[in-house]
């Protein structure tokens, strides 16, 4: 193996940051980077339970993607995509100024790597409250009751050329009580029980229809109106829950290593002061860069399988 | 092999002279030096602390267990419920910290973490493993598991079996969040450990170390460690999402909630099948050392016991739907399932036969570490086979949930993966402490073990073949009998077990001082002193042939073997 092969000059002048059993800073280098590699193959099969799941239930159950990503904003998922993407060339060219020593360009990368992080989290903040607002979150929390009562407020005081729609949606709420269930899902019984605002679980296949219809006409004239964001009542799948717990639990999980990517960056830039980043070690700023972009490659599988599709 | 390379290894050699040799005990002294020690020597000893007193706590529940069990009916457990509790809560209690305290906490970081830090870097040549920092990060972590557990236990336990199957787990079982936590974060601690073993093992051996010189036991270390990094993210992120049913109901592993029960076994298994190679692919690397050693002769095959292990690990990832044959898994991917987990017994087969091969015209001396050997070969061939009734479709439909499992189970993992430890605990114990046990109570121990054991499970298997199910409370009359040997059998190996406590710890004060190589071996860490020193290597090591004992030699005089290249 070819790691051995500065053994020879291991024995004079060691390198402040080279620990005692280590021959020579290249193998100490390299085993760090190898370590690195190890930790990102681990975090990619954390992530892979969550993307497995994912594939599973999109599987089982697919109207409950169809459905509910339209409760999310793909402006601003596209947004925080560009955000990330930047961050990783920022990132990528902090690393290359850590190899040729040049710190003034190191901390502005970093720095600049730094806000984008805090943009994406800005963002998300934005995209959660929105959530919390209309009540879409994970499992026991999700809640309708908002959505049924904007339902009604648009009916009554939003402009004309909603109103047959409205009209329709809520009709259509209704008369789900006695049409039959489509046979995708079992009604859930004790799910809608812990959501006492939820509309009756079983749906008509026409219902499924307008709800497609609804979304995507909330979606176009999202801007003027209050309801932006909202979901039609009718057309629900009985165990929406499970949409925002998946998108909550992978975009919650991929912002948790969003904050420890930016706490690692803090640190580079706190500890590059001193000038000890240079062509013979940059070894935490290397695999500080890895671990962000891991996070960023991460985000750009999430982006399009819970807003796009 | 080389005549300048053996001038080199001559002065790894000398440190036996001065009067109190400067050791890795004695290098540094007070608390902090051992509580923030980057050493991996003593981060293995407090390992094997840890997992040692785990494994008594364990073992304490096991005999609980098999107590309750000696007569159908309430026999102890009732005398332990709170008044807001039945017996049958107490004992399913038991069952499950028993399990989970001797999966998660004794027998994954037994071997691995405990022995492996060890031996494994001082084995290489190396004089740390690659990262000493996140291998004491490893340790606390492990710490903190533990203390999670210790915590279910003040609080009135968990229950739900170490499995933590859902609905059940999900829904009414107690303690069930603080466990599973303690378990996630043991499984950082495992993904550190063997983090760090690959890292080390790649780039720490020295010049002259190839792969294909490794002795075995880092073979088995390596693939041991390649499943810790690759299985346990997968435990992980399902404990994270069981939690999460839990709390929040998100609806992914619990019908009540919209999710699927199967679903979860998928997600468990996939960690704790190749989890069962983590915890038997070290062992078997330690008995390749013993049967090598005490037999001093060459392993027979060592390449096909190297790329065995490196099987195992492969074909461990690919079996794990072995367990969900009677959960609603589709026939064809039962039949897949199925095949898969044959081919498993292929490498361990190899491995069987090449230990045989190698004691084979070897000179045998039934050294206690060799006991330990030949009781995992025994042992391990009725627990693979018997494997293999449960890996065959139409059998596992009457085996499934009965003792039959469990005492199949207990085979591989206590008769197999306990037995190589306590093998390796044997074999290297005066490399560690630097003193010699009791070589007639360690045989006595060891007899009451290895026929307790056998006495203890084989009748498990007489009644899992009756139709005895598993974690049951109270039984039907015509089992009494077999429960009643079975609960005899573990008292004699807790027998067993409390004598070994003894003589390991009267070894310590009073044993006889261990000369550099008490068994005539020849990988690196016998050419260091008992205990080795602070950074195991003056300089760095020549590497020969490890398993070449044909210059090592008996010297009465020390009452150890000495090196002929260097008297
Ligand atoms: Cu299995």
């Amino acid at each position: 193996m070819s790691e051995h092969e500065s053994h020879g000059d291991g024995h004079h002048a060691h390198h402040p940051h080279q620990a005692h059993h280590w021959d020579s800073m290249r193998q100490q280098f390299e085993a760090g980077k190898l370590g690195m590699w190890l930790f990102l193959a681990t975090e990619v099969l954390l992530f892979g339970g969550l993307f497995c799941a994912y594939f599973i239930y999109r599987a089982n159950y697919p109207e409950l993607y169809e459905y509910g990503h339209h409760a999310l904003d793909k402006v601003w998922g596209a947004i925080n995509t560009v955000v990330l993407l930047v961050s990783s060339l920022t990132m990528a060219l902090a690393v290359r100024a850590s190899q040729v020593g040049n710190r003034k360009q190191l901390q502005a990368m970093l720095a600049i790597t730094f806000l984008c992080g805090c943009g994406f989290m800005g963002i998300k903040a934005v995209e959660y409250k929105a959530k919390i607002d209309h009540g879409y979150l994970p499992g026991k929390l999700f809640n309708y009751a908002k959505t049924i009562e904007h339902e009604h407020e648009g009916h009554a005081h939003d402009g004309d050329h909603h109103d047959d729609h409205h009209g329709d949606g809520v009709a259509h709420a209704e008369g789900v009580f006695g049409a039959p269930a489509v046979s995708v899902v079992a009604p859930l019984e004790q799910t809608a029980q812990a959501q006492p605002a939820a509309p009756p679980s079983g749906l008509s296949a026409s219902a499924s229809r307008v709800a497609g219809d609804h979304a995507e006409h909330g979606h176009e004239d999202g801007d003027h109106g209050g309801h932006d964001g909202y979901l039609p009542v009718d057309g629900r799948p009985p165990n929406i829950h499970i949409f925002f717990s998946i998108y909550f639990m992978m975009t919650g999980l991929h912002g948790i290593h969003v904050l420890i990517g930016m706490a690692v960056i803090a640190w580079l830039l706190v500890v590059c002061r001193d000038g000890r980043f240079g062509p013979s070690y940059f070894t935490p700023v290397e695999i500080g860069g890895l671990y962000w972009h891991l996070v960023d490659l991460i985000w750009i599988f999430l982006f399009p399988l819970l807003y796009l599709i | 092999m080389n005549p300048p390379e053996t001038a080199a290894a001559t002065s790894t050699q000398v440190a036996e002279a001065p009067a109190v040799p400067n050791h890795y005990l004695n290098h540094s002294k007070g608390f902090l030096s051992w509580a923030l020690t980057l050493d991996h020597k003593r981060i293995g000893l407090m390992y094997l602390v840890g997992v040692l007193g785990c494994f008594a706590l364990g073992g304490i529940f096991a005999l609980l267990v098999r107590t309750e069990l000696w007569a159908p009916g309430d026999t102890i457990a009732g005398m332990f419920a709170s008044p807001g509790s039945s017996p049958q809560e107490v004992y399913n209690m038991w069952f499950t910290v028993h399990g989970a305290v001797m999966v998660f906490l004794v027998i994954i970081p037994g071997v691995p973490a405990a022995l492996g830090n060890f031996v494994l870097p001082i084995m290489l040549g190396a004089k740390d493993v690659a990262f000493p920092r996140l291998n004491l990060g490893s340790f606390y972590l492990w710490v903190i598991g533990a203390l999670f557990f210790v915590y279910t236990l003040f609080n009135g336990g968990v229950d739900g079996g170490w499995t933590f199957y859902t609905p059940y787990s999900a829904s009414q079982a107690t303690n069930v969040i603080p466990a599973l936590l303690g378990v996630f974060i043991l499984g950082f601690s495992s993904i550190f450990t063997g983090m760090n073993f690959v890292v080390t093992i790649h780039k720490l051996r020295p010049p002259g170390m190839t792969w294909f010189r490794m002795p075995l036991f880092l073979w088995g270390s390596y693939a041991t460690a390649l499943i810790q990094v690759l299985a346990t993210p997968v435990l992980g992120i399902t404990l994270l999402l069981l939690i999460m049913e839990k709390t929040l109901h998100v609806g992914i592993f619990s019908p009540e909630y919209g999710g699927d029960p199967v679903l979860y076994q998928h997600f468990f298994w996939f960690y704790s099948h190749p989890a069962v190679y983590i915890m038997i692919l070290p062992a078997m690397g330690i008995v390749s050392e013993l049967i090598s050693v005490h037999s001093h002769k060459r392993p027979f095959g060592y390449q096909f016991i190297a790329y065995s292990s490196i099987a195992i690990a492969v074909f461990g990832f690919l079996v794990w739907g072995h367990h969900m044959f009677t959960s609603t898994q589709s026939p064809a991917m039962n039949a897949i399932f199925s095949a898969i987990t044959f081919s498993v017994s292929i490498p361990s087969a190899i491995k069987v036969f090449n230990w045989l091969a190698t004691m084979w015209g070897g000179s045998i001396r039934l050294t206690v570490p060799m006991l330990y050997g030949l009781a995992f070969i025994f042992l391990f061939s009725i627990g693979g086979l018997t494997g293999l009734y449960l890996g065959t479709l139409s059998t596992d439909i009457h085996f499934h949930d009965t003792y039959f499992v469990v005492a199949h189970f207990h085979y591989v993992m206590m008769g197999s993966a306990l037995i190589g430890m306590f093998g390796g605990v044997h074999h290297w114990w005066p490399k560690m402490v630097g003193r010699h046990y009791n070589g007639t109570l360690a045989r006595i121990s060891w007899a009451l073990i290895f026929v307790g054991f056998n006495v203890t499970f084989f009748t498990q298997f007489l009644l899992g073949s009756q139709g005895m199910p598993r974690r049951y409370y109270d039984y039907l009359p015509r089992y009494e009998i077999y429960h009643k040997i079975s609960t005899v059998g573990s008292y004699m190996m807790a027998a067993g077990f409390l004598i070994m406590a003894f003589y390991l710890l009267q070894s310590i004060f009073g044993g006889r001082k261990s000369p550099a190589n008490p068994w005539g071996a020849n990988t690196l860490e016998w050419h260091c002193t008992s205990p080795p020193p602070h950074d195991n290597f003056a300089t760095a090591p020549a590497i020969e042939d490890c398993y070449d004992y044909s210059g090592i030699d008996y010297d009465a005089k020390i009452g150890g073997y000495t090196s002929r290249a260097n008297p």
